[in-house]
């Protein structure tokens, strides 16, 4: 078995005194792990470091074994993500929302919104491009949220709440009458909007986190990334400065 | 078949000994001759010292470093600046450190780093701690001298947020060229980190 794709570094694991098991969500193959020989060598550990991006090719005797990687970096980033809180937190809450998913499951989108983020990572926009990369991951572990219209009347403007149970977008008029019990919805979630405000962020990552939280992570026995809160927090720092 | 050509007593040796870092099951077996052969010399003091470590060794309750008293040596040391401490990853960076004689304050070994892959929380970490005795009102700087890595880092800026209302300078390593190195032969991360961080001359 062979296979040759881009990936992303997540994180690795030391296996052994010199070799490490890597951890890439690729674009192709999903997130997948592998061993890297000699991934553990100082000469080594500056590649391997995650965020950055690479082209791997795995290599196994059958497909259900771990593999091995041989990885080229295509693009180093790792200097970037340890600059900024924002950005190390940034790095740390994909990561830990990827491994969410099944191994070995293809989620294109999610890859290419990784890399578009992770691109970005240490700039302003950041934090509302990955409340955006939450909401695709929901749709994308079949817990989509329906913002298109409004759940009471059907209407497609002015949806400013979320239904917590039912995960549909209602409208300022409908949800009027419920709205303590309602999630804000942020408009930045429906259309592309270059100027974010804090408090939006903030109801972003509330609407997302609570469906995370109920759908994905409950279940499972998880509570949300501590980073995401870190994150969250340098965001409001960043802004209000 | 593999055939045994030396009693248990010899062969448990070289088992053990071929757990320790660096060392293999050949590499270990020759340990395992070579200490056979000078029994008098090294085999007898090499097991008083490993029964005496054993015996005495302790985890100092301030800072975290390994010493055979507690406090250590470090923390009971009068001379040293109170009012500096450094946050390590582990021991072996308190010793390097200490090698390097770079610094002259205290130390907190921290016992690793932040990594959600080996499900390292803060609280396994010696976190607390450090927050704590970085309010005490002697301690006027804490150095992250963590690891140039992305776990490394997050765990500094997530101290760093913590530390956020302690009347204390928060430094961290430099990230650059390291002494001797050549930029042709440095990694595009390290040369950016350098090229970022430089510095007026």
């Amino acid at each position: 078995m062979e296979w040759t794709d881009d990936g992303i570094i997540l994180g690795l694991r030391r296996h052994g005194e010199g070799h490490a098991v890597v951890e890439l969500i690729t674009a192709e193959h999903g997130r997948h792990l592998g061993l890297v020989y000699g991934g553990g060598s100082r000469k080594k550990a500056p590649a391997l470091q995650p965020g950055n991006s690479v082209r791997a090719v795995w290599r196994a005797r059958l497909d259900e074994q771990l593999g091995n990687y041989t990885l080229e970096i295509t693009q180093s980033r790792a200097d970037r993500m340890m600059m900024a809180a924002r950005a190390s937190f940034g790095l740390q809450t994909i990561a830990a929302l990827l491994r969410l998913l099944p191994e070995r499951d293809p989620h294109g989108d999610l890859y290419v919104m990784s890399e578009y983020i992770l691109d970005r990572i240490d700039e302003p926009e950041a934090a509302s491009l990955i409340a955006r990369f939450e909401l695709q991951l929901l749709a994308e572990l079949g817990f989509g949220l329906d913002l298109s219209c409004c759940a009471a009347s059907g209407i497609t403007t002015d949806l400013v709440y979320v239904s917590p149970k039912t995960g549909r977008a209602v409208s300022r008029a409908a949800g009027e009458e419920w709205r303590e019990r309602l999630l804000p919805l942020p408009s930045f979630l429906r259309e592309a909007e270059v100027s974010v405000s804090p408090a939006e962020i903030a109801a972003a990552f509330a609407l997302t986190g609570h469906f995370l939280a109920v759908h994905v992570l409950e279940p499972r026995g998880m509570d949300l990334p501590e980073a995401r809160a870190s994150l969250v927090a340098a965001a409001r720092r960043m802004r209000a400065a | 078949m593999r055939r045994v050509v030396a009693g248990p007593e010899i062969e448990r040796l070289i088992q053990l000994l071929s757990k320790l870092p660096g060392l293999g099951p050949r590499s270990a077996r020759r340990a395992a001759l070579h200490l056979v052969k000078k029994r008098e010399e090294l085999m007898q003091p090499l097991t008083a010292a490993l029964g005496d470590a054993l015996e005495k060794i302790v985890v100092c309750d301030t800072c975290g470093n390994i010493d055979t008293r507690n406090p250590c040596m470090v923390c009971a040391d009068e001379t040293r600046d109170h009012s500096l401490l450094v946050a390590v990853e582990n021991v072996a960076d308190l010793w390097a450190l200490e090698r390097a004689g770079a610094v002259n304050g205290r130390y907190h070994v921290l016992g690793g780093t932040l990594s959600a892959l080996d499900g390292i929380g803060p609280d396994d970490l010696n976190i607390a701690s450090l927050i704590s005795r970085a309010h005490e009102p002697e301690v006027k700087e804490v150095v992250l001298a963590l690891s140039a890595t992305v776990d490394g880092q997050t765990t500094a800026h997530y101290i760093t947020d913590l530390l956020r209302d302690a009347d204390v300078k928060i430094t961290r390593l430099a990230h650059g060229v390291p002494v001797g190195g050549e930029l042709d032969y440095l990694d595009e991360g390290t040369l950016s980190a350098a090229i970022r961080q430089r510095t007026l001359f």
